[in-house]
């Protein structure tokens, strides 16, 4: 029994901390404009996400968002419903909030001397702003501005070494493709709006009928919001600014955008198309089955992502281009989809963005770390590293063997989810048999490139003349503890697992 | 509760190990090996299991808990130990023991991580024995590789980086391969509501699988059986697949070959006869003659192998792949025998080959060359290790008394008379054919290295081995002839334990 009533616009607290935190940099930076104090920055940006981490588990664990027939407080809708706080906007911003968290801790060593430190912090928590608003965004309007509330400090984040070529260059490349894509996504939104005359997730699933004449414009809209997913979650075929945005940008910042980013880009996916578009009446309307768009996606995406990744040199191109073909296999949760049911495959694809939000975001601040040491950018500077730093190369073999999927590290419990999820769904509809063979042949190449990394730091022999590596605090810290929950998934998924098949089951039915 | 406490004393073990000082890490990690390898004892004197685990068999140490619900699919940790299991699980405490004493020596440099990895690897050789469900037992099938990947790449030989890579590849392609096959037939059998081996096999005996995307029920269950069949045939391994093993043997530091030899196949093995050859009786029937035909073609062509090599590891390592051979000959001839003696001879095989790889690693460690041209005449410097060295060889050909025997004679025993296999008799003189030729490779290579004048090409002062590496061959030899003089230790408890199977569709 609660002592007192909470207003219905507290459900949006995660979202509320983190803005608040984005602002109180500001303040910190207006009293002090050219501030280094980075304790200071880097604490509160961490404070600030690890408080909005825990009100969202909190929420989740105290039936906020959960239906009140299933025994929760109920789904919550604010401004008519434009916004939704429902589990699966909670789950989604408790990924938000813990990749932001780790980056934060990291960034305390990463960005030690650089000139804009306040600046980096508040673009990054406006950037989780967005990101955890998306997560809640129940209307073509308010998705649309919560995406550019997380793309545009996403820009700049990625340009803030603005001496670096490299940096500049991933960042205007970034900013080029998501312009077009935001342009490609708004015109979609006015098609969707010309053939249904609504906007609001709810309103357009009502009215779909009525769109019966413009079914070829609602299916051309439908189209062109896809392009918008595939930009924010970097799938085919907007994918390609992926790896030279993360490659220039600084590592951190590399690891947010494909960590947090892309589980952003994927919620208002599910939600979109499971609110607004449901299979079967929309299939009625525009005479295609839109999961085949996705089942063609995600096997194209997964292999090209793989295949790519197994021919770089470069670490973090490298992980770049796996973070494409994660994309790929996440993509699965909305290809198998089918009228009679699908809870198990989305629910997998939730689980796979959390547990990727852990080992990916480990693996790239890894290469921060390699960064801040300056031992280089390819597999070759990495060798032997295990020497001069054994635990932070244990955290890499967890990392990437969670990534290849092998147990029994978190990234095999999404991926077996996903596979029992797409075979399931394989009953209804056949061609998720070759979505599951693809994930399973891509698995089996990711291990490849993975395990070269392992064998980079662990089984080659060291590089000469390398000088002394230092253990910087932050770095060393935020590695560790997303390594601990790559390996805690284990014993703990019963519960994760519960968790993003009710918010599946809830946003499906 | 026991194999819980068995496989937590082990994982416990490793992680302590992997954070103790080098200098005390091998010593620690014996002494810690110790535990679980008694609690496996103490299991087997305690053993109140009957039947087979998966065919409403009575379970011991069983315990079961829900962990996660997957739509209608229940995700259970279920563990328990048959007549099947049981000798396996001994098989790798003991071994894991002898296998830690036997690194003394050869192992160097980051003493902790390697006996670390090593008791990772015993816990989740455990987990594999013990473990009733899938998904729990697919954990434990896959985690095994990335310690092993890590032993062989990184405590190595020359070409360590090749070998390491090569095998988990291998091996994890297949196990992914399986891995899709057993998740389709799950989903194919309808009314199975969990992931829990026995319930399948239930399921799979009382009516088969009712069909799946588009497949028909009985094509289904062809196609995942083969599609299992060759999953587990690169871990056995069975010609054609088995050339990750040399490789990975070769290059492996001993104490891994001994696990890899002594255990980890047994994991392939096992398998098959747990999926393949329990829950299918009827595909085993239909594919009987092929399966004999390249369980044949492996004694045949692995012996074939080892006579042509020259390096003593490599010889070892193939004739691995011709025992191997054997032992899918005695589950295909699905008798009682067959099978009884198909599992005692995983067993066997496992003391056997162990023994072998110990010898061969203290004879490396004293000359640094493995090359059977480079010397002759060991028996006059090491004389002790040499012995047990000529002894391992006599257990391999199959000499009375010792368990080779009894594991062979007791598969040749049930194949020649099988009732389900065709052409059976020609199959199993074709196999037997195999002895001769393991006589032949080990003795060619005895004679040469062995015996005759001492002369060693490379520069070391060869002089007895230490004594810590001595007695864990001693150890193992006095197993091989106990479990040779009295088979009946084991093998009343694995035949209990395959009579169920036999029932639905070999002869009992």
């Amino acid at each position: 029994m609660a002592v007192f009533e909470l207003p219905d616009w507290a459900a949006l607290a995660p979202a509320l901390i983190l803005v608040t935190t984005a602002l109180l940099l500001f303040v910190i930076d207006s009293i002090n404009p050219h501030t280094k104090n980075r304790s200071l920055l880097a604490g509160t940006t961490a404070v600030g996400s690890l408080a909005a981490l825990g009100v969202a588990v909190w929420f989740m664990v105290a039936g906020v968002g959960t239906p009140t027939a299933a025994g929760g407080r109920g789904v919550v809708e604010l401004f008519g419903g434009q916004l939704v706080v429902d589990q699966m906007a909670l789950f989604f911003m408790t990924v938000v909030s813990v990749v932001t968290a780790l980056v934060a801790v990291a960034s305390y060593d990463y960005m030690g001397d650089h000139a804009y430190q306040s600046e980096y912090y508040s673009l990054m928590m406006l950037a989780a702003t967005g990101m955890a608003t998306m997560a809640a965004a129940n209307s073509l309007v308010t998705i649309f501005i919560a995406l550019e509330l997380a793309s545009l400090p996403s820009y700049a984040l990625v340009s803030i070494l603005k001496d670096n070529r490299g940096s500049v260059e991933g960042g205007l490349k970034y900013f080029l493709i998501g312009a077009l894509s935001s342009a490609i996504f708004v015109y979609g939104i006015s098609l969707v709006y010309g053939a249904t005359g609504h906007l609001q997730l709810e309103a357009i699933a009502d009215n779909l009928q009525g769109a019966g004449e413009y079914g070829g414009l609602l299916g051309l809209g439908i189209l062109m919001l896809i392009g918008g997913f595939a930009f924010k979650t970097a799938s085919v075929p907007f994918h390609f600014w992926a790896p030279d945005a993360y490659e220039g940008a600084p590592a951190p910042v590399a690891a947010f955008l494909s960590s947090a980013s892309k589980a952003a880009g994927f919620v208002i996916a599910f939600r979109v198309f499971t609110t607004a578009f449901p299979l079967e009446p929309t299939t009625a309307v525009i005479g295609v089955d839109w999961t085949l768009a996705f089942i063609i996606l995600a096997i194209v995406t997964m292999t090209l992502g793989n295949f790519a990744a197994a021919t770089q040199d470069n670490v973090k191109r490298m992980l770049a281009y796996s973070s494409i073909g994660h994309a790929g296999y996440a993509l699965i949760g909305l290809a198998g989809l089918s009228a009679d049911g699908g809870e198990i495959v989305m629910g997998a694809a939730m689980m796979h963005l959390l547990v990727y939000g852990f080992m990916n975001t480990g693996a790239f601040l890894f290469v921060a770390l390699a960064e801040y040491w300056g031992v280089g950018r390819t597999f070759e500077d990495y060798n032997g590293l295990s020497n001069q730093a054994p635990v932070a190369c244990f955290a890499l073999g967890i990392f990437m063997f969670s990534l290849a999927g092998i147990p029994p590290l978190g990234g095999f419990w999404s991926k077996y989810f996903l596979f029992t999820g797409a075979i399931e769904a394989a009953t209804a509809n056949s061609a998720m048999l070759i979505v599951a063979a693809a994930l399973v042949v891509n698995s089996a190449i990711s291990l490849y490139y993975y395990a070269r990394l392992v064998k980079a730091v662990w089984i080659e022999d060291p590089v000469s003349g390398r000088d002394t590596l230092s253990q910087p605090t932050g770095l060393y810290a935020a590695i560790i503890f997303a390594a601990v929950l790559t390996v805690v998934a284990l014993p703990v998924f019963g519960p994760i697992a519960d968790a993003a098949l009710e918010a599946a089951t809830v946003a499906i039915s | 509760m026991m194999i819980e406490a068995l496989l937590a004393v082990t994982l416990i073990g490793a992680l302590a190990t992997f954070v103790a000082p080098n200098r005390i890490a091998g010593k620690l990690a014996f002494g810690i090996s110790l535990i679980p390898a008694a609690l496996s004892l103490w299991m087997f004197t305690a053993f109140d299991g009957s039947g087979n685990a998966l065919l409403d068999g009575e379970l011991a140490f069983e315990s079961q808990y829900e962990w996660i619900q997957l739509g209608d699919y229940t995700i259970s940790w279920l563990v328990g130990l048959d007549g099947i299991s049981l000798p396996l699980v001994v098989l790798t405490t003991v071994l894991t023991s002898l296998a830690i004493m036997s690194s003394w020596t050869p192992i160097d440099e980051r003493e902790s991580q390697f006996y670390g990895l090593v008791l990772f690897i015993e816990a989740n050789l455990i987990g594999v024995f013990t473990a009733l469900d899938f998904f729990v037992w697919f954990i434990f099938w896959e985690a095994v590789l990335i310690p092993m990947y890590l032993l062989i790449g990184v405590w190595g030989g020359p070409r360590r980086k090749y070998a390491a890579i090569k095998f988990f590849v291998y091996t994890n392609v297949a196990s992914l391969l399986m891995f899709g096959a057993f998740i389709t037939l799950v989903f194919g059998l309808g009314d199975v509501t969990s992931f829990a081996l026995p319930e399948v096999a239930t399921a799979m005996l009382d009516g088969g699988p009712d069909g799946f995307a588009g497949l028909g029920g009985s094509a289904l269950a062809s196609v995942v059986f083969v599609a299992m069949f060759l999953g587990f045939a690169v871990k056995v391994p069975i010609v054609p697949f088995h050339t990750w093993l040399p490789d990975a043997h070769v290059e492996a530091p001993t104490p891994a070959s001994v696990l890899l030899a002594g255990v980890l196949l047994k994991m392939g093995t096992y398998a098959l006869l747990r999926f393949n050859f329990t829950m299918f009786p009827e595909q085993v029937e239909a594919y009987a003659v092929p399966i004999a035909a390249i369980a044949v073609i492996s004694v045949i062509y692995g012996a074939m192998l080892a006579l042509a090599q020259t390096d003593l590891k490599r010889i070892v390592a193939y004739s691995s792949v011709s025992s191997m051979g054997y032992v899918i000959l005695g589950l295909i001839a699905y008798t009682q025998f067959g099978v009884g003696g198909a599992t005692f001879q995983m067993v066997s095989h496992g003391l056997i080959s162990g023994l072998m790889f110990m010898a061969v690693g203290v004879i490396y460690n004293a000359t640094h060359t493995r090359m059977v041209t480079d010397m002759s005449g060991m028996a006059d410097r090491m004389p002790v290790a040499v012995g047990i060295l000529v002894a391992g060889a006599f257990g391999y050909m199959g000499l009375p008394l010792m368990s080779g025997f009894f594991g062979e004679f007791a598969i040749f025993f049930g194949a020649f008379g099988s009732g389900l296999l065709a052409y059976s008799q020609i199959f199993t003189s074709l196999a037997m054919f195999g002895i001769v030729i393991v006589a032949g490779y080990l003795l060619f290579a005895l004679q040469r290295t062995v015996f005759g004048p001492y002369h060693l090409e490379t520069d070391y002062d060869v002089g007895r081995a230490p004594l810590h590496d001595v007695a864990p061959m001693f150890v193992l030899l006095g197993i091989i002839i106990a479990l040779g003089v009295a088979p009946e230790l084991i093998f009343d408890m694995i035949t209990d334990a395959v009579d169920p199977i036999l029932e639905n569709g070999g002869d009992a």
